[in-house]
């Protein structure tokens, strides 16, 4: 007992200290003091909750987006006043020094009625500072009047109904900084992942009314240099069959999800497995290849992708899987994302032996 | 009774909450360091349920109180691929505490220039099992590297493992119940000396794999071993590579240049105490055109073989192959080439063998379907140059 005393004690003491060093250091120590809350940076008008864009502030959305526990996302971008981006073809866009993009991270109560409400988890920013992108993680309180600054990640119990009725609860997980470069990570630079042209093509439902968003971007004079729409290119639209083959939608399911970190310039480039879109090497897609550092995370498979056979996939295994010492990805979800992986399924069916 | 009851409640809710803050407290702590500093972690057990990470800062030292009196415990880990992540970043010093039961690896440090392990333990406790996390120590694509003082138990892949990395020495540690005890992937510049490797399936392996960024490893030295009873069964997860290392394996060398194995000794590696094979071996696809599947210039010298007169340990196919094919029966040999050479590199030696005390030797033949196995070593009588000292640049 004595002894339990003694430990707790000292645990509580080590918790102040550093939390007293902490409070010191915060504001010195995050170069171009970010604001406290989320509503001080004025990028939304009337209430923050209801995410309703202030001028200059673009809404956009990406045509096959990340799975993050079934979060949905409102995304918007603020470019610096007056500027604007250069389009380019593949990668993603090369935002200007000023340029902030927002994502806010929400759960409907009912995903069946949209208009039951919806509880705003966390919005995350990326900016462009002279010195390369900075990402911030602000957490919205439970009353939902505004997101407040946490550097070192939350947790929470979260329950809403999906879109076959079923009451879902789950532990949502807000990922601290460096977990945000975990992902956000080119060359060991922090650098956005979704908003490249090829995302970016396609419609938005804008308040006057739905566009692509490439051509509405240049009208407004945030992109320049765009090419006929015909000459562009256009991920496929994940769950959309219209869009493109089971390949291609498999393919832009995988970049979106696997490329950040699985391409030559991202963290897992030491496992050689490389899912960005342009990747045509079929080793280094997973077709055969031996895992490098799989440890149990092979789950007793020998290749990343045996053709024809999802069910010898370490490639499905991992995916299929919540365990953290095995699941891919390794950060940012809890749940199996079922509709991507019958898709990543159907495709490892398809392809001949 | 009751009230006592209640009180133990209440503080063990308490200390619940008490570790919950002291990961989070650590993360922030590890956010926000300045280049520079010192981050101490006390004494105790502490539970973690997430990865702790250090990203981008230089000249950071990690300290706890000593092995075994730190302890982070990752048993209840319900978020992230390791326990500690270290990347991008310059001279990180981590030493004094043991790493538990991470889910996935136990550490790994990634895209650093100057990484320091001392006195630090990972292990997963209980029997060893494939659950258990593939790496203990793991610098990945790091340079000037250094392990000391370490202990590494319990690892399903490697315990200790070094990969795609540059200028390394691995010295006076411990690897304990691995699948592989020591391993040096893809490295170049390595040293490894004066470690204990014991109980795992294979002691230690030096591998070059295809597929990988960095290509080419070379210019390993082991030496001043003691490498012995390294006859656990296999329990790395099938696909892995080290699944296919037999139970009793001292050295193996797999598709690397330039090493050399010197002055260690090898007792009771009941299967093989130094192999030397291709990749042809390991019966992968290969697709990769700039990867060299031989290995080349491989010193094996002055080294001291004793092994249990029983016959070879390891399953599988490779265990098929031993029993029914090559049916060495009791006289396994200590020393064993699969034979397999590249027909256009006549330069230089493949293999050079000398003055290893109680040394037998097989070239397998494997390249002929093993159909002139040779106990005789004289062929492989010569000696290489010594190769260079593995020098750490400080900056």
């Amino acid at each position: 007992m004595k002894k339990l005393w003694i430990l707790f004690g000292s645990l509580l003491s080590i918790g102040l200290l550093s939390f007293h060093s902490v409070f010191e250091q915060t504001s010195e120590l995050l170069p171009a003091a970010p604001k406290e809350k989320l509503s001080d940076y004025g990028f939304f008008e009337g209430l923050p909750a209801a995410q309703k864009p202030a001028e200059g502030v673009v809404p956009y959305r990406l045509n096959t987006p990340l799975f993050t526990d079934y979060a949905e996302k409102l995304r918007f971008v603020k470019f610096p006043d007056g500027q604007s981006v250069a389009y380019a073809a593949e990668q993603v866009l090369d935002f200007p020094v000023g340029t902030t993009l927002i994502k806010t991270f929400y759960f409907p109560l009912d995903a069946r009625s949209p208009e039951k409400g919806r509880r705003l988890i966390e919005t995350r920013l990326l900016i462009h500072e002279p010195k390369g992108w900075k990402a911030l993680e602000y957490v919205w309180n439970e009353e939902q009047t505004d997101a407040f600054l946490e550097v070192a990640g939350d947790t929470k119990e979260l329950s809403w109904v999906d879109r076959s009725g079923q009451t879902r609860t789950q532990t949502y997980s807000i990922p601290n900084l460096n977990q945000c470069k975990g992902c956000h990570n080119s060359n060991e630079k922090l650098t956005p992942i979704g908003p490249s042209s090829r995302q970016l093509n396609g419609l938005f439902a804008y308040e006057e009314g739905a566009e692509n968003q490439l051509i509405y971007w240049q009208k407004k004079g945030l992109l320049i240099s765009l090419p006929a729409l015909s000459e562009v290119p256009k991920a496929a639209v994940w769950d959309d069959t219209t869009t493109g083959t089971v390949a291609e939608r498999a393919r832009e399911w995988l970049a979106i999800n696997c490329a950040h970190c699985h391409r030559p310039e991202g963290p897992a480039r030491t496992s050689g497995l490389f899912l960005q879109t342009e990747e045509t090497n079929p080793t280094h897609i997973g077709i055969k290849k031996t895992p490098v550092a799989a440890g149990r995370g092979s789950g007793g498979r020998l290749y990343d992708i045996v053709p024809g056979h999802p069910e010898q996939s370490i490639l499905v295994y991992r995916l299929e899987s919540s365990d953290p010492g095995e699941m891919m990805p390794e950060l940012g979800r809890k749940l199996v994302h079922q509709e991507g992986i019958a898709l990543i399924k159907e495709w490892i069916r398809s392809i001949p032996e | 009774m009751k009230y006592k009851c209640t009180l133990l409640g209440i503080l063990v809710a308490q200390l619940t909450f008490a570790q919950a803050d002291f990961q989070k407290n650590l993360q922030r702590e590890l956010i926000l360091a300045e280049d520079g500093d010192t981050i101490q972690i006390p004494a105790g057990k502490f539970s973690l349920t997430q990865t702790l990470s250090l990203e981008g800062k230089n000249r950071i030292v990690l300290k706890g109180a000593g092995v075994d009196q730190t302890v982070l415990s990752f048993k209840g880990q319900t978020e992230g691929a390791e326990g500690l992540h270290v990347s991008n970043g310059q001279q990180i010093v981590l030493e004094d505490f043991t790493v538990q039961d991470a889910k996935g690896d136990a550490i790994k440090t990634m895209q650093i220039d100057g990484i320091t392990f001392r006195r630090v333990k990972t292990e997963w406790t209980g029997e060893p099992k494939p659950e258990n996390g593939g790496y203990g120590l793991y610098p990945v694509l790091c340079q000037n590297v250094l392990i000391e003082y370490c202990e590494a138990i319990g690892a399903s892949d490697a315990g200790i493992y070094v990969g795609q990395s540059k200028h390394i020495i691995v010295r006076h540690s411990r690897a304990f119940h691995n699948v592989a005890g020591i391993e040096i992937e893809n490295s170049q510049m390595a040293d490894v000396y004066n470690n204990e490797a014991t109980e795992n399936t294979g002691g230690i392996l030096v591998f070059d794999l295809p597929d990988l960024i960095q290509k080419k490893g070379g210019n390993v030295r082991v030496f001043n071993n003691k490498i012995h009873h390294n006859n656990f069964p296999n329990f790395a997860p099938a696909g892995n590579i080290v699944a296919t290392v037999p139970q009793g394996t001292g050295v193996l060398i797999l598709a690397t240049n330039e090493v050399e194995v010197f002055n260690n000794t090898l007792t009771a590696n009941n299967s093989i105490g130094v192999g030397i094979i291709s990749y042809f071996m390991t019966e992968k696809p290969m697709t990769d055109s700039l990867y060299y599947p031989y290995p080349s210039q491989i010193s094996i010298h002055s080294n001291q073989f004793d092994r249990d007169r029983v016959k070879y340990q390891g399953k599988g196919r490779l265990g098929l192959l031993f029993k029914y094919k090559l049916r060495f029966g009791k006289k396994v040999p200590d020393i064993v080439f699969d034979g397999i050479l590249d027909k256009n590199q006549t330069n230089r030696p493949a293999l050079c063998l000398r003055q290893n005390q109680n040394a037998t030797f097989a070239n397998l033949d494997a390249g002929n379907n093993f159909k002139n196995v040779s106990r005789d070593s004289s062929p492989f009588d010569c000696t290489l140059l010594s190769l260079k000292e593995a020098v750490l640049s400080q900056k």
